[in-house]
């Protein structure tokens, strides 16, 4: 056994040891390392917004005196501060028009030209390779998997008989990814319990 | 009431108990356990090995401190195996507090493998703006950067920029995923610019990753803790992954019991009710 003779390393112990305590139940340790954890975030949110936006984006561009490179921007920006007086707040929308515009306009090309497009090319698979079973097999999962799954999301249509069958197979589809995302999420939070129990026997104690 | 009713109903302080005892275990006895790299990981380590020396490649450090166990073993393998290919590095972030996090591994392995600042690997930093980021990467990867690192060095004096453009003069694109910025890789990196991608992500994200991959559009998924332990077998370096994985195994096996002895108990006690 090697303790660490870190005072980060302790300090880190510490909240790792005040956040697990919660696990048996409430605590002033539990809630003092929140606490500092919801300070720190927020103290960090904001020195993250002013130094890696506001400042190198609009502030020094000012500084330096190159304000029309910036002068859209530093208005929309004031356009959005209006919100908070009554009179004016309406004319926070042509900011906020401005960013649903264009989050609306990244979203839409990246959906269709990264997503949805790639995606239907993926799905128009061989349902016959010859001298490849497993292949085979698995192109028909592909293809008729994706559309039974559509099937069950269709419904402008009463879900029964023939296409009542088709959709009940989409949902076997469905619960199949849900298991296995369900696995795998057990799998991402076992890691982090691990991590931390690697951190405090080796990295703390010294004891592996 | 029975056994099993009673197993159904224990208090959930015991389980926990039991599950650190359990992940705890296998460190303290040194228990590893032997695995057969996974299909995807050597598919992503076969694709790096195939890039020619000298060339440039890029790693994404999307995650925080929060999902360091998983990520953080899988980064240090990519890079021992990229350093010792003698493949430039350049280190960027979509997380704020990625960066310091890749900045540490890189540093240490660097050390390992001799490599030099500016040289062998640069760190361009952090910038706000995700999917407008990685677009005007496609067009001037340095002037994304002001052109400049993250300590505000000038990046055409260093070597390791040089012939640095775009994405063209990239080999492959490798974003390491605690959350939905690798959509934004393979929506607009790959789809717009054709540049290949290579994403290792936390198990919770790897399974919404997988259609890119069915659809080409990513060359190999890396998927949590046991692709960052298959990545470190590759690369002949065990390190906390491999470690880690007993832990997993033996945890998995636990919950798989503790689901059957809470079915049993459940339908006990209903067969009990229904009587």
């Amino acid at each position: 056994m090697h303790l660490s003779t870190s005072i980060w390393v302790w300090i880190a112990a510490f909240f790792t040891l005040a956040i697990f305590s919660f696990l048996y139940k409430d605590n002033p340790f539990y809630r003092f390392a929140e606490s500092v954890f919801v300070g720190s975030s927020a103290a960090f949110a904001f020195l993250n917004l002013w130094f890696f936006d506001v400042k190198p984006k609009l502030w020094d561009p000012i500084a330096k005196g190159n304000i029309l490179y910036v002068i859209i921007p530093l208005i929309l920006s004031i356009l959005m501060l209006t919100r908070f007086i009554p009179k004016i707040k309406w004319l926070s929308r042509w900011a906020i028009a401005f960013t649903v515009g264009m989050g609306a306009g990244l979203g839409i090309t990246g959906m269709i030209q990264g997503y949805l497009v790639p995606q239907l090319k993926g799905t128009f698979l061989p349902l016959w390779v010859p001298g490849n079973l497993a292949t085979t097999v698995n192109n028909w999962l592909l293809v008729f998997g994706t559309i039974f799954t559509i099937t069950y999301f269709y419904f402008s249509k009463p879900i029964k008989g023939k296409f009542g069958v088709a959709a009940k197979i989409g949902i076997i589809f469905i619960m199949v990814a849900f298991g296995a995302s369900f696995g795998y999420t057990i799998m991402a939070r076992v890691s982090l319990l691990i991590g931390r129990v690697y951190f405090l026997l080796h990295t703390w104690l010294g004891m592996v | 009431m029975n056994t099993f009713e009673k197993l159904a109903q224990i208090d959930r302080r015991i389980i926990y108990l039991i599950l650190f005892i359990v992940v705890a275990i296998p460190f303290l006895f040194k228990v590893q356990i032997s695995m057969k790299p996974t299909s995807d990981v050597v598919e992503a380590y076969e694709f790096i090995d195939s890039i020619p020396e000298g060339s440039a490649v890029i790693i994404s450090i999307d995650y925080d401190a929060s999902s360091m166990p998983e990520l953080q073993p899988m980064l240090e393998a990519i890079l021992r195996h990229l350093f010792s290919r003698n493949i430039r590095v350049l280190l960027m972030s979509q997380w704020a507090l990625g960066l310091p996090l890749g900045q540490e591994a890189i540093e240490q392995v660097a050390e390992e493998y001799d490599k030099k600042y500016g040289v062998d690997y640069v760190v361009l930093g952090y910038r706000p703006g995700l999917q407008a980021v990685i677009i005007n990467m496609g067009r001037d990867l340095p002037a994304t950067f002001d052109n400049v690192d993250y300590k505000n060095r000038p990046l055409k004096d260093m070597p390791v920029m040089e012939g640095i453009k775009n994405y063209g003069n990239i080999a492959v694109i490798i974003g390491l995923e605690a959350g939905s910025v690798g959509d934004l890789w393979a929506q607009f990196a790959n789809s717009r610019y054709g540049v290949k991608l290579i994403l290792g992500a936390t198990a919770v994200v790897a399974p919404d990753l997988y259609p890119y991959k069915q659809a080409g559009q990513v060359v190999a998924i890396l998927g949590g803790l046991r692709a960052a332990a298959d990545y470190e077998t590759l690369v002949k370096h065990k390190g906390a992954a491999t470690y880690g994985m007993a832990s997993q195994a033996f945890v998995h096996f636990l919950i798989i019991a503790f689901i059957i002895l809470g079915n049993i108990g459940y339908l006990a006690s209903r067969r009990k009710r229904r009587s």
